[in-house]
Order: structure tokens, then C-alpha cells, then sequence
């Protein structure tokens, strides 16, 4: 382990494809630090059970992110979990980094694999009422609902999905999405659609969370009329997709329109010596193993660019 | 048992000496689900930074788990884990669901004030 603010290169990000590039990295003898504003693992510690990671038949998301660590940290890799980036300077030669523990922290390389998070609402009563009938998770809290009316919010594989576990427990599931069709496969479609318990409001959007010490109802706004009705209900259960974590990198590095970072074949960004991987890289399949991948050839390019710069540098001397 | 590194209560009266003993006590109840786990990851994150507090977890569908279960300050929660916060053996702060860093943090720095050394 190195006392040194001064890494070969900097991985931001502690999932999947953070940890790869940790591996990859310290494994090349580079010294490496991953900066992870969570615990390591990333969404894989939300994942019950991985039984599509090619050689493992099944994992837990949290005994894969604990062997991943345990890797990357064997090779000397250092990991800063719970800490935020402040600040960075990803132009030059020397990439620089401030981050929440008050230290600056410099790199030759810089790799990004923030990954992406549950989309959220941002509808007012959402934070007051979260673990007071509002929840993101089915499995973890579905119980709680037992016998009881609750709404579904979205329209993708998840919130379907979702909604036919969550029958288990409630009496009556409504789901409420914006569009007058789902964006979920065929086959979660039917399966909620033939499910007594499960009831449809289209063309809407949940618009507010109302309730004295817990949720009590929904305000939901019928998008073709402008109506909004006051809708009762024990529980809100929110599954609307994903966004990646890049608005600390705004104006930073090349986005498309999703907050995407752009890529190259080697996982490049457009800052020389800047490279990008996982669930926040503009692509179409995301995977634990779509990570890892891009992770490994994120690492391999970066450990090529330290290279060529030790070399020049060099000769500079 | 949680597969956390946390010490772990097991029974209803390990919890009463453990809060007993201990001036500042923080447990974490909870499943190995996702809204959980990222919290025993902070709290084991954050056991080397506040030594004056006695992190520890408790499973949720372990039967003597009510003393956290039912006691009346999570009425009306309806996410685990329920997070609760012990000062001097009195519950101080409870929370439901998933919490982040700076969440935990501010409780921990408001309700247990290091005492200074004089
Ligand atoms: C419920 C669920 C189930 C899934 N099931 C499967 C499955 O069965 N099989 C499968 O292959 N895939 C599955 N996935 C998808 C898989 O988990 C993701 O594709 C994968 O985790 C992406 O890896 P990543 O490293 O790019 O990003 P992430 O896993 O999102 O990790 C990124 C990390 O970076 C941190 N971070 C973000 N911003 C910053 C910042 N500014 N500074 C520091 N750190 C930051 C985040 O906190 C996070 O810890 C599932 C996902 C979910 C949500």
C-alpha cells in the first residue's frame, strides 16, 4: 500500500467495473486507488442472486462484490469506500482529484465507472414518506404490505415484474404509468394483465405523496385531461429505471443526451489518459459482465497510456 | 445470521446489555437485502472513525428482534432496515429504509457528542 497522494491511476466508482479496473491495474503493478462514494460493489450488492456471471452458477451480489474486493485489494489496491469527489481536474498530464476526506489526490490516469441509480420521482412528500410507504425494493419490504392496496409506479420489466411479486402480499396492486403502453416485454405484460389482483391507470403520473406520520395517498394526474385525483393507498412502490451518476462530470468529459460518457473502442474518453466503463458508458446492455468487460479494456488502454508516459517522461529527464 | 462484519445481537437481552454498557449505541436491523446492506457497509466503514460508539446488527425475522420491532418509535415504518440510535440506553433516533453516508453521519455527530478530555 502506498502512503503517497500520487497514484499511477485513480478508478472513480467501486462497482463492478470499478473493481475489474482495480484489479487489472494493481495486478499490472500500477499503484491504484478506488474512490467509491458507497460500499464496494456497487448495484450488485442490490442484486439477490447473480446466476448469469459466466464459471459461478450462483452468487450472491454481495459475496461476488466481497471476492471482487478481496482481489483487488490482494494486488494492493486501495479502496476508499464512502467518499465523495469534490473536485476534479481531468486535463494535463497529472489528473487531479479533491475528495470529501479533505485530501487532493493526483493520477496519471483517471478511470470513470460511476454506474447509474434507481430514477427517483422528485415529487414532493417523496423523501418525507421513503421507509414510511414509499419503497424501491419489492423483496425487502413487500411484506409490510401485507393485506394491504398499493400503487406501482412505471411501465419497464421491473415495475411489471415487481407488481405480480408484490400480489404475495397486497390485496390489490395499481399501476400507474405515464404512457397508454408498456415498455416491458410481451410476456411481463401479460403476465400482470392476467393477474386479478392487478389494476392499470394509463396516460398518468403520480404527481404528490400525501399523509401525516406515514403515507396516506397519491395525488395522480391523468396527463390526457389534466385532472388529478386523490388516490388512496398504504404503499407506493417506485421502479421508473436508472440514470447514471456523471453530473459530477459535466462539462468534464463528452456526454450524449442521457448523461452517457462517450466512449471509444478502448474505452477512452475525450480527455487523453481519461477512460470510462460500465453502466455509465454509452451502450446498449447492462450487465455485471457487460462491466467487467469494458472494465478490462478500460484498464488495459490505461495501463498503456501510464506506460508511454513514464517513457516520455523519461527521456524528458 | 447477518454475513456482515458487524458485531451481531442475537437475543433481546444481549440487546439490553449492549445498550446498557455501552454510552452510545447504533443497530442496524435488518435482512442481506439491498436497502440494508449498504447501510452495514457504512456503519463497518465508519467503526474505526467513531470508536466512541458501539456499532452492531440485528436480523430482522429474528423472533427477539421485537424489542426493536415493536417498539412504539417505528410505528408507521414500513422499510427496512429500521436503524435505531441509543444513548445512555435510551432510544434517541430511529430510521426507516436505506440511509446514506452523510444521513448516518449527521445523526451520529448530533445525538453522540464526543466527550472531550480535559
Ligand atoms: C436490482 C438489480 C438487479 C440486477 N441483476 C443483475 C444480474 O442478475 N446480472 C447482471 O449481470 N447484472 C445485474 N444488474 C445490473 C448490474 O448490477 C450493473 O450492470 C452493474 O452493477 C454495473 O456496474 P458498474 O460498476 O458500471 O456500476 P455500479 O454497479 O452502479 O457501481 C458504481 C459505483 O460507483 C459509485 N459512484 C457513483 N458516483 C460516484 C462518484 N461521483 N464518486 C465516487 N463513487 C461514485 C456508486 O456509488 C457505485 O458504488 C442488476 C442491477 C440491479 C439494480
Amino acid at each position: 500500500m502506498t502512503d503517497s497522494t500520487h497514484y499511477d491511476a485513480i478508478v472513480i466508482g467501486g462497482g463492478p467495473a470499478g473493481l475489474t479496473a482495480g484489479i487489472y491495474l494493481s495486478r499490472a503493478r500500477l499503484s491504484t486507488l478506488i474512490v467509491t462514494d458507497g460500499v464496494a460493489g456497487g448495484q450488485m450488492i442490490l442484486t439477490h442472486e447473480i446466476a448469469n456471471y459466466p464459471g459461478v452458477e450462483s452468487i450472491s451480489g454481495y459475496q461476488l462484490s466481497n471476492i471482487m474486493k478481496k482481489q483487488a485489494k490482494s494486488f494492493g489496491c486501495v479502496i476508499k469506500g464512502n467518499t465523495t469527489v469534490e473536485s476534479l481536474n481531468l486535463e494535463g498530464d497529472v489528473k487531479e482529484l479533491k475528495l470529501s476526506d479533505g485530501k487532493t489526490y493526483t493520477a496519471d490516469s483517471v478511470i470513470l465507472t460511476p454506474g447509474g441509480r434507481s430514477r427517483t420521482l422528485g415529487v414532493e412528500g417523496e423523501t418525507k414518506f421513503k421507509g414510511r410507504g414509499i419503497s424501491y425494493c419489492a423483496t425487502c419490504d413487500g411484506d409490510f404490505f401485507t393485506g394491504k392496496e398499493i400503487v406501482v409506479v412505471g411501465g419497464g420489466n421491473s415495475a411489471l415484474e415487481e407488481a405480480v411479486s408484490l400480489t404475495k402480499y397486497a390485496s390489490k396492486v395499481t399501476i400507474v404509468h405515464q404512457f397508454d403502453h408498456f415498455q416491458a416485454f410481451e410476456y411481463a405484460v401479460e403476465e400482470a394483465k392476467a393477474n386479478s389482483k392487478i389494476s392499470f391507470i394509463m396516460e398518468s403520473s403520480l404527481e404528490k405523496f400525501n399523509g401525516s406520520d406515514k403515507l396516506e395517498s397519491v395525488d395522480i394526474k391523468n396527463l390526457k385531461t389534466g385532472e388529478t385525483q386523490n388516490f388512496i393507498t398504504d404503499g407506493v412502490f417506485i421502479f421508473i429505471g436508472y440514470v447514471p451518476n456523471t453530473e459530477f462530470l459535466f462539462g468534464k468529459v463528452n456526454m450524449n443526451n442521457w448523461n452517457e460518457i462517450i466512449v471509444d473502442s478502448d474505452m477512452a474518453t475525450n480527455i487523453p489518459g481519461v477512460y470510462a466503463a460500465g453502466d455509465s458508458v454509452v451502450k446498449r446492455y447492462r450487465q455485471v459482465t457487460t462491466a467487467v468487460g469494458d472494465a478490462t479494456v478500460a484498464a488495459l488502454a490505461a495501463s498503456n497510456y501510464i506506460h508511454h508516459l513514464k517513457i516520455n517522461e523519461f527521456h524528458e529527464h | 445470521m447477518l454475513y456482515t462484519n458487524l458485531h451481531h445481537v442475537m437475543t433481546a437481552s444481549e440487546h439490553q446489555k449492549l445498550i446498557a454498557e455501552n454510552e452510545n449505541v447504533m443497530i442496524c436491523c435488518g435482512r442481506m437485502g439491498p436497502m440494508c446492506i449498504p447501510v452495514y457497509g457504512i456503519m463497518e466503514d465508519l467503526e474505526s472513525e467513531y470508536t466512541h460508539v458501539k456499532f452492531a446488527d440485528m436480523e430482522f425475522d429474528n423472533p427477539e428482534a421485537y424489542v426493536i420491532r415493536d417498539v412504539p418509535e417505528v410505528r408507521g415504518f414500513m422499510g427496512i432496515p429500521f436503524t435505531m440510535y441509543y444513548k445512555k440506553g435510551k432510544l434517541v433516533k430511529a430510521t426507516s429504509s436505506i440511509q446514506s453516508v452523510s444521513q448516518v453521519k449527521s445523526i451520529l455527530d448530533k445525538e453522540f457528542v464526543p466527550v472531550m478530555a480535559d
